[in-house]
Formats: structure tokens, C-alpha cells, sequence
């Protein structure tokens, strides 16, 4: 049984706003199943009691001073828009609270 | 103006990875996904390179989001080996790696995130390094898997390395992974001397499945060369190697899924025309920008980090990395560094794996544990095989970039590898 | 607005609250860009607020700084160790792709804050405080965008915020209330944050659940979201309660859901239910490394940190022998604190002095919607007008007259007195001749007080004063009045 069906695949892909056409979806399945089946060697490994490493050298959070910069020009901000006026993006209307 | 050169690398032509953005120039990741975009700022590698000197000539050829060991995952084509131009320059840094091989710049830079520095280095006969994590400044390197990247030189030579690293190093306070030590003259560590030198060559790595003989056979006899200049051999395990591959391809994708979010066509870059909605812009501009190495490891990342796959996935990955991290730890208290093969085989042809990701996966075995350990790292040429070339792999502990060096340069003081040309550009 | 009292006989109203709060610092949580408000749209932005590729937090010290002291302020554990996590989401507003939270390992965990309810004081708790990065804006006003999609503005992208979750300790609309008043409060104490609504400075969700009397668990939740003003806070949970009330009054059961309060119709309407909730797949941020503040530097931050409210009420009542009622009042707010002690100790009679701010400076604050601090009146200038009115060299007629302009103006008000004229009479021959007057054309006066009615004095006193147009010292004419009547 592969370890992940096509539906996971489909919520998986609305999640990270992917669109996959039928084609894609099967063959997407079968590279992540055959993937997964890969990784599942881990299971074997003893992690009992042992701490996740988020990074390999050990380091503290540097903090900055809190004093502004000057901003970009705005007009500099907004150059490389698909799509704006004036100095603010446009993407279609998206109505409050409304997830896309 | 007294003419005196502002650096070493002064009036020095080179080719940077089309990942570091630079002002007023198209970074394009070679993606789709960043068409049109013109970057309003440095990378700090750019800034130091243009201080010290140098001239960026060119932006060199990348798999798209330096996902990939072959540079065949480029939206403007694949990346040729000059060796074999019918073959992979490996990846993903492959256009650096190429560009330096063919002789065409001296000095280039790409980034390394599971050995997309050494491996390339490798397939063409030159040398590439990945500095220990948080030596060299992320800051405008477009990110990939922010925990594991890391930029480094490709160069003919390793005492060019030690140059090229030197320009490139030090702390940033706009890095916040960025290691505030100061940066040893690592030029000063090359001695050509590695008596009492000890190397420690790692069971697993020679014992792994798949390995072309013919490859190990060219590093065994690197070894034994510098065992003849007095350096110490000793063998060392590394126990978790086997699973680095796994680990490594849960935690990558997991970064990169959240880092290319940010790619969805409202502030810049492609935008899928004539949008519906929001949820169509997202959608459709997403999947005509990614192309498919990225889209299926952003969909394993997601489902890395999705509910109910986190703690077996993800968190489980995170402890393998510990593990693998303490694996080095140990056997750097029973010698100064550590050489493997930087690559099973040698360099493999287009589209010879294009239809197998795990195959392709696993061409980074020998490198992925020294990203996941944040160690030094380099690739040297040490033979040819089939009239390929091949790469000895030298890992140093945590900053210990100058032993890495050394060693790699004595080596080339006693081998003539890397001044041979590819046949084709010769 | 209250619900029916057969909805609070039959259930107990559970909530909790989760506020956010920009901190005052003049730069953003992880970028250099400048926080201000007001601006045209992406003119306060750097390559990190608009996610270039490439970018890279870096924290702010000062946010942390406000962080901690808000953890104290409200009783929490402050944590040495916090780490930030990537919460993943897409949203236009949203540059990254995700938002820079805490998640597992908060700053600042179970704490408390009291508050006054109906039944007296009340401890509710409060889960934890953590850091993270505030959204921009999408701006959907036809009025800008001309009906032309939404405008995304990431001016506010960034600012940083302190997300303040309390237990589900909450009973009331009312109790709601006074607890974001009581927290307000207390962070604008401690200077963390100007924490205003209208600028979107102090932000809230509530969730609301029923639960029959008596029973243990708690029923289900639904999340109110965008509710910014005390008012609709009340409004929206009371509308709330009276919709689940009905739902499980019919014997139906109530679904969880995040809704959306829309203050122009007071309702709310569901933003998304339980099978659709969001996958935000958080994980530590590879782009930062865990937050460790030093015991020391914790220590210091403790010892800097103001008198808090409750602490300073207590004080005021004990040192300046105040009732609680005067005492909370005059504590609400640091300024106006700070000025009834600078006034207190200029003055000598702390009761006097904490009577006029009450009865007079107060008023005239709130007329004019405005602070101690950003008026003219110095704490010196009220204790002497009070010292002039103890010492019955002015009435407190005269002296309330004087108050408005020392708010607006400024000024000596004994000076202010002399100019104007205002000083008390007490010569003794103008008074003992407005008293004679008084009382010859009252002549059954003298017999009511020898009979025991004591009131008619006040009676003859307010002619008395009248006749001097307000300028006589009460207190010479009570003197005056009381000899001539017993004679």
C-alpha cells in the first residue's frame, strides 16, 4: 500500500497553492509514496530522549538596536509589481476574512 | 589613484550563482516564478566581492531554487559538463562549476545546501567548498533551506579557495545565523605540511551501496598519498550516515515548502494572467512559476509539516540530525579531518535521471551530512575515471575551514588533477 | 445590554480573550523599517517587509525588552529561553507566506491580572504571552480602489506584537470589559504600548462558550475576531451568548467556528468552521536561532519597572489615607497617578487634593477627551488654588471657576486671584452687616434655630453669601451667623 493516496496529495497541493492536472496528481503520488517509503528507515533509528536540532551550530538570537533606517522610496518598493496603483499591490478583491 | 590592487581579488573577473541577488540585475533562480524581477539590494557576498575588487561578469546557471544535483532543473535549460557535454556539470551550482572548468572565470560562487558545491565541484575536476554554517552571510542569498544553506568559491586550487573564503566570510548583523568570530588568514594555513595531520576515513562512507569502485579507488589512493607526507590514517565511524539522505529530505523540503511561499505574483515576479480570484492568482501563478523538482518538494515539505505527520516526520528528522551531529563530534576528537568520496559516481548523463527524484536523491549521499552537521567541507580533484573527473571530499569540525584547507592543498601540491583541461575546451 | 436573566440563571458564560498589542518601538520586530501610522501606502517599508527574495529577520532588542516587562506586569514566569516559529499561511497581506510567531516556547507563560468585577476583586489568568509580527493591510474600500480589486499596503507588515491569551476565566460581557481596561491599563503603565484602539494598537478576539451551572466541561467554543472597541466587545460577546443560548435552548448543538464581528450591524457572520480550519504546519524558524535573555538582564529589566496599579492603589489608600474607590480612580492612568502625588506633596492634604482632581480636574479632562499630562495645569498650580481654599482665602465657588483656565492657560493661582478679584471677604464689618440685613428680613429665623432646626444656618448662609456675591469665606459666616442667632 503506498503511503500516501491521492487525496492527501490533493490537500496537500490546495495547501501550498499548487494546481496538479490528473496527470500530475498520479505521478506526484507514486515520487512522494516512493519517497516516504525511503525515509520510513528512520522508525528504526532510537530517538528516545534525544533533542531535535533546528540548527547545527549553536548560536543565540543576535538582537538589533531599535533605531528605524530610512524606508525604501515607494516607488522603489512597489517597481517590481505584477500589479499596482500608486504605491499600493492590487490583487483581486479578496473580501475581509475570506480565505483564498 | 597609486595603481596598488584593493584586494587580492581586485580587477579579478567572476561568476556568481544566479541566487545571490546584486542590484539592479535579474535574479532569477532559474525559475519562472521570479520573471522580470530586478533586485533593489546587495547580497552581502556581492557587497564584499565588489569591495575587495572583483568583477561580476556573469550569473551562472542553477536547478531552479538550487533544487537539484544536475542543473537540468533550469527553466532556461540544462547546464553541460565540459568534460562530456553530453553529461550533468551535477548541481546545483553546476553553471559555477562550469563556468570555472572551461576556464571561463577563474573564481565563481554558488551555494551549497546538501552539497550543491562539492558535488558540482566534483563532476568537473575543480575545487568547491562549503564553509562551516553561518561562516558566509545568507543575507541576499535566495533562500532554499534556510537551516542548511550556505555559500562558498569554486576555484582551480584550493590556495585560491583560501583567498576567494577570506573575501567572502565573517559576521553580518543582518544574518542571524551568521558566526561572530573573526576570519583566520586562511592562505597562512597553507603550508604544504600535513605531517602528524590526522585523517580519519569513515567505514560507512566506503561501505555504502551503489558507490562505483573505480571512484573509491581514486581516493584511496589520494589517502595513501598523503599518508606518504606523514599525515596520520585512522579509521572513524560515522553510525547515523545511513539514514543522512532521509533526514535530510524531510528538513530541506520542510524549509523550502515555507520559504517559496512568498512566491505568489502580488509584489513581484510572475503573475498567472487574468486572475478569477485570489485563490486562482495563487494557484495558477504558482504552478506555471515552479516547475516540477520544486512543486514536489514543496508538496513533501508541506506534508512534512502538516498535522498528524509533524512529530513522525519532521521533529524525527530534527533528532536523526542530532544524532548525525554528535556522529562528527566523536570523531573529530580522533582526528583533524575527515576524507570520504565527495560523490558515489562520476558525472551522469542528461536526463539519465530526470524520471527517478530518489535516484537523483541519493548522487548526495556522501555530502548531505556535513549541511546537516553545519561543518566545513571541500571538494578536491583526485583522479579520472573513465575520463571523468573525480572529487575527494575533506570535512573539517565546526570552523576548522583552515585544516580543511591545508590538507586539501597539500594534497594538490602532490597530485596534477586539477591542471588538467577538459579535452574539449583544450 | 445584558442577556435576558433566564440565560445567566440556565448557563455559565465562559470566556477568554486573546489581545494583541503593538509595541511602542520606533522600529519593526525583525526589520529596520520605521513604525508609523498614517502613511501612504508602502511608505515605510525595507526588502524584509516586502519578502524579497533573500531577505533575513533580525530582532528587535527593545521589543523583547517590552516583552518581559509585560510578562511581569502581569504576574507570568518570564522564560530565559523562547524560540520563534513560522505559522504558514497565505494570505496577500501576508508577504512571506507565513508569520514569525511563538508557538511551543512562549516568553512569558501563566500569569494572572485582577480584576474588579460585580462580586469584588478577581483573579483571572492568564496562559501566556508570546512575540510575533503583525500582518499588513488589504484595503477593500471601494473609495480607494475604485472598485478595482484590493490594495495590499505593508506598512504595518512587521510591527511588532504581543499576543496576550487568558484563560477561560471570564463570566461576563461586563467581566470582558474590565479585564481589556485592566490590561490596557497596566501596559501603558508600564510603557510598552500607547495601546490605542482607534490606531489598531489594541486588538481582540474573544471565544464564548455555554456551559449548564454546575457542569465541568466546557462547552463549545466559538472565536470572535475584530473586535476593536470596549464597546464592541461587550456587544459581540453578549450577541454571542444569546445566539448559542437559543441553539441549545432548541436542544440543538453548537458548531465551532471562527466568526466576524461587522460593527455595522453588530452581528457576526462565520469566517470559517472547524473542518476548514487552516494547517498552519508551524515550525521553528530556521532563520533565527532560540531567543536566551540573561538572568541578569531580566533582573535589571525587573528593577526598572514602574509602581504597577494595583501595588500603587494600595499605597494610596494606606499612605494617603484615600478610599479604594478614590484611590482606583486615581490610578488608572500613570500620568494622572503621578500628578495627584506631585500634587499631594506640594499641597500638604492629600484628601483635599485627590477631591478636586475627582470632582473638578476630571471633569473638565473629559470634556475636553484629554490627559493630565497634555494639559497646562501643574500639579503646584492645584495645590496652592486647594491651599487657597482651605485657608478661606478664596471660596470653592471662586476657586472652581479658576480651574478651566488653569487647564487651557496655566498659571499662579494666587496671582489668578488677586487680578480677578477674587478673594474671600471675611472683613468682619461687611460680613457682620450682610448678616444683620440677612436675618432682619428673616425674623422668624432666629426662633427655628433656637428650636432645634438646625438647617435653617444653611439657609441664612447661602443668603449671606449671595449678598457677597460668592466671595464671603463660609466659614466667617457660619461664625458670624451662629453668634448673632444665639444672641
Amino acid at each position: 500500500m503506498s503511503r500516501i493516496t491521492r487525496e492527501e496529495v490533493a490537500r496537500i497541493a490546495s495547501l501550498a497553492r499548487l494546481s496538479l492536472d490528473d496527470d500530475e496528481s498520479q505521478r506526484t503520488t507514486t515520487q512522494i509514496g516512493a519517497i516516504l517509503d525511503y525515509v520510513a528507515q528512520l522508525a528504526e533509528v532510537d530517538t528516545t530522549g534525544i533533542e531535535p536540532t533546528a540548527h547545527a551550530v549553536p548560536l543565540r538570537t543576535p538582537l538589533r538596536a531599535d533605531r528605524a533606517q530610512p524606508a525604501m522610496p515607494p516607488e522603489l518598493a512597489v517597481a517590481n509589481a505584477p500589479q499596482r496603483e500608486g504605491t499600493a499591490f492590487v490583487v483581486p478583491l479578496v473580501l475581509d476574512g475570506e480565505e483564498s | 589613484m597609486r595603481g596598488e590592487a584593493l584586494s587580492p581579488l581586485d580587477g579579478i573577473p567572476i561568476a556568481i550563482k544566479d541566487n545571490l541577488v546584486q542590484v539592479g540585475e535579474a535574479t532569477t533562480c532559474a525559475s519562472r516564478i521570479l520573471e522580470g524581477f530586478v533586485s533593489p539590494y546587495d547580497a552581502t557576498v556581492v557587497e564584499r566581492l565588489q569591495a575587495a575588487g572583483a568583477v561580476i561578469v556573469g550569473r551562472t546557471n542553477l536547478d531552479e531554487f538550487a533544487m537539484g544535483s544536475s542543473t537540468e532543473n533550469s527553466a532556461f535549460g540544462a547546464s553541460r559538463n565540459p568534460w562530456d557535454v553530453a553529461r550533468t556539470p551535477g548541481g546545483s551550482s553546476g553553471g559555477s562549476a562550469a563556468a570555472v572548468a572551461a576556464g571561463i572565470v577563474p573564481l565563481a560562487f554558488g551555494s551549497d545546501t546538501g552539497g550543491s558545491i562539492r558535488q558540482p565541484a566534483a563532476c568537473t575536476g575543480i575545487v568547491g567548498m562549503k564553509p562551516t554554517y553561518g561562516r558566509v552571510s545568507r543575507w541576499g542569498l535566495v533562500a532554499f533551506a534556510s537551516s542548511l544553506d550556505q555559500i562558498g568559491p569554486f576555484t582551480r586550487t584550493a590556495a585560491d579557495c583560501a583567498v576567494a573564503l577570506r573575501a567572502i566570510a565573517g559576521h553580518d548583523p543582518r544574518d542571524s545565523t551568521s558566526i561572530p568570530e573573526a576570519v583566520p588568514d586562511y592562505a597562512a594555513a597553507l603550508t604544504g605540511d600535513v605531517s602528524g595531520v590526522v585523517l580519519g576515513m569513515p567505514r560507512e562512507y566506503f561501505e555504502t551501496k551503489g558507490a562505483d569502485p573505480a571512484v573509491l579507488d581514486c581516493v584511496h589512493s589520494a589517502v595513501s598519498n598523503l599518508e606518504k607526507a606523514g599525515a596520520k590514517v585512522r579509521e572513524v565511524s560515522l553510525p547515523h550516515t545511513k539514514y543522512g539522505i532521509a533526514a535530510y529530505y524531510l528538513i530541506a523540503p520542510a524549509e523550502a515548502s515555507s520559504n517559496l511561499a512568498r512566491y505568489d505574483g502580488v509584489r513581484y515576479g510572475h503573475r498567472a494572467a487574468s486572475p478569477r480570484d485570489l485563490a486562482d492568482l495563487y494557484h495558477r501563478t504558482r504552478s506555471e512559476g515552479f516547475g516540477p523538482e520544486v512543486k514536489r518538494r514543496i508538496l513533501l515539505g508541506t506534508y512534512v509539516l502538516s498535522a498528524g505527520y509533524y512529530d513522525a516526520h519532521y521533529r524525527k528528522a530534527q533528532q536523526v540530525r542530532t544524532l548525525l551531529r554528535r556522529d562528527f563530534e566523536e570523531a573529530f576528537r580522533g582526528c583533524d579531518a575527515i576524507v570520504t568520496p565527495t560523490a558515489p559516481e562520476v558525472a551522469f548523463r542528461i536526463g539519465e535521471k530526470a524520471d527517478d527524484p530518489l535516484s537523483m536523491y541519493l548522487s548526495d549521499v556522501y555530502t548531505v551530512t556535513a549541511n546537516l552537521a553545519g561543518i566545513p567541507g571541500i571538494s578536491v580533484p583526485c583522479g579520472f575515471v573513465r575520463g571523468l573527473p573525480v572529487g575527494l571530499q575533506i570535512l573539517g569540525p565546526l570552523l576548522g575551514e583552515a585544516t580543511v584547507l591545508r590538507v586539501a592543498d597539500a594534497w594538490q601540491r602532490r597530485s596534477d588533477f586539477h591542471l588538467q583541461r577538459p579535452p574539449e575546451i583544450a | 445590554m445584558s442577556a435576558s436573566p433566564p440565560v445567566h440563571a440556565k448557563y455559565e458564560v465562559v470566556i477568554g480573550l486573546e489581545v494583541h498589542v503593538h509595541l511602542a518601538t520606533d522600529s519593526k520586530l525583525f526589520s529596520p523599517a520605521p513604525v508609523r501610522y498614517g502613511d501612504a501606502p508602502n511608505h515605510d517599508v525595507h526588502p524584509i517587509c516586502l519578502a524579497l527574495p533573500g531577505v533575513l529577520p533580525v530582532l528587535n532588542a527593545r521589543a523583547v525588552e517590552f516583552a518581559v516587562r509585560a510578562g511581569m506586569a502581569t504576574h507570568c514566569t518570564v522564560h530565559p529561553r523562547s524560540v520563534f516559529a513560522r505559522k504558514n499561511y497565505f494570505y496577500p497581506d501576508l508577504p512571506k507566506g507565513y508569520q514569525i510567531s511563538q508557538y511551543e516556547e512562549p516568553i512569558c507563560t501563566a500569569g494572572w491580572l485582577e480584576i474588579e468585577a460585580d462580586g469584588g476583586a478577581r483573579r483571572i489568568g492568564i496562559t501566556r504571552i508570546h512575540m510575533e509580527e503583525d500582518a499588513g493591510k488589504s484595503i477593500h474600500d471601494d473609495a480607494v480602489t475604485h472598485g478595482e480589486g484590493t490594495h495590499v499596503d505593508l506598512n504595518r507588515a512587521g510591527v511588532p506584537l504581543l499576543e496576550i491569551v487568558s484563560e477561560p476565566d471570564l463570566r461576563s460581557p461586563a467581566e470582558a470589559a474590565a479585564y481589556l481596561r485592566t490590561l490596557r491599563c497596566v501596559l501603558r503603565y508600564i510603557e510598552v504600548s500607547e495601546a490605542d484602539m482607534e490606531k489598531g494598537q489594541f486588538r481582540c478576539d474573544a471565544n464564548v462558550s455555554l456551559r449548564l451551572h454546575g457542569e465541568a466541561a466546557l462547552g463549545t467554543r466559538n472565536e470572535i475576531k475584530n473586535l476593536n472597541s470596549f464597546r464592541f466587545v461587550e456587544q459581540a460577546i453578549e450577541t454571542e451568548i444569546v445566539r448559542q443560548a437559543r441553539i441549545l435552548d432548541e436542544g440543538g448543538t453548537v458548531q465551532q467556528a471562527t466568526r466576524l464581528f461587522e460593527p455595522a450591524t453588530g452581528r457576526t457572520k462565520v469566517m470559517r468552521t472547524k473542518e476548514n480550519a487552516d494547517d498552519y504546519r508551524y515550525f521553528p524558524d530556521p532563520d533565527l536561532v532560540p531567543l536566551v535573555i540573561d538572568p541578569a538582564e531580566i533582573e535589571r529589566i525587573r528593577i526598572a519597572l514602574p509602581e504597577l496599579p494595583d501595588r500603587k492603589r494600595v499605597r494610596f489608600e494606606a499612605e494617603y489615607g484615600l478610599p479604594a474607590y478614590d484611590a482606583r480612580l486615581l490610578t488608572a492612568d500613570r500620568a494622572l497617578a503621578d500628578f495627584f502625588e506631585d500634587a499631594a506633596r506640594a499641597n500638604g492634604t492629600p484628601k483635599s487634593v485627590a477631591n478636586w482632581i475627582l470632582r473638578d480636574v476630571m471633569q473638565h479632562l473629559k470634556e475636553r477627551d484629554t490627559d493630565v499630562s497634555s494639559t497646562r495645569l501643574a500639579p503646584e498650580a492645584l495645590a496652592a488654588l486647594v491651599r487657597l481654599v482651605d485657608e478661606g482665602k478664596v471660596t470653592a465657588k471662586s476657586a472652581r471657576e479658576l480651574v478651566p483656565e488653569l487647564i487651557e492657560k496655566g498659571g499662579d493661582p494666587a496671582a489668578l486671584v488677586r487680578e480677578r478679584g477674587l478673594e474671600a471677604v471675611s472683613d468682619g464689618g461687611a460680613l457682620e452687616a450682610a448678616a444683620a440685613e440677612v436675618l432682619a428680613a428673616n425674623p422668624g429665623a432666629a426662633g427655628r434655630f433656637r428650636a432645634g432646626e438646625d438647617k435653617i444656618l444653611n439657609f441664612l448662609m447661602g443668603q449671606v453669601m449671595k449678598k457677597t456675591g460668592g466671595k464671603a469665606s463660609p466659614a466667617a459666616v457660619r461664625d458670624i451667623l451662629a453668634r448673632r442667632l444665639r444672641e
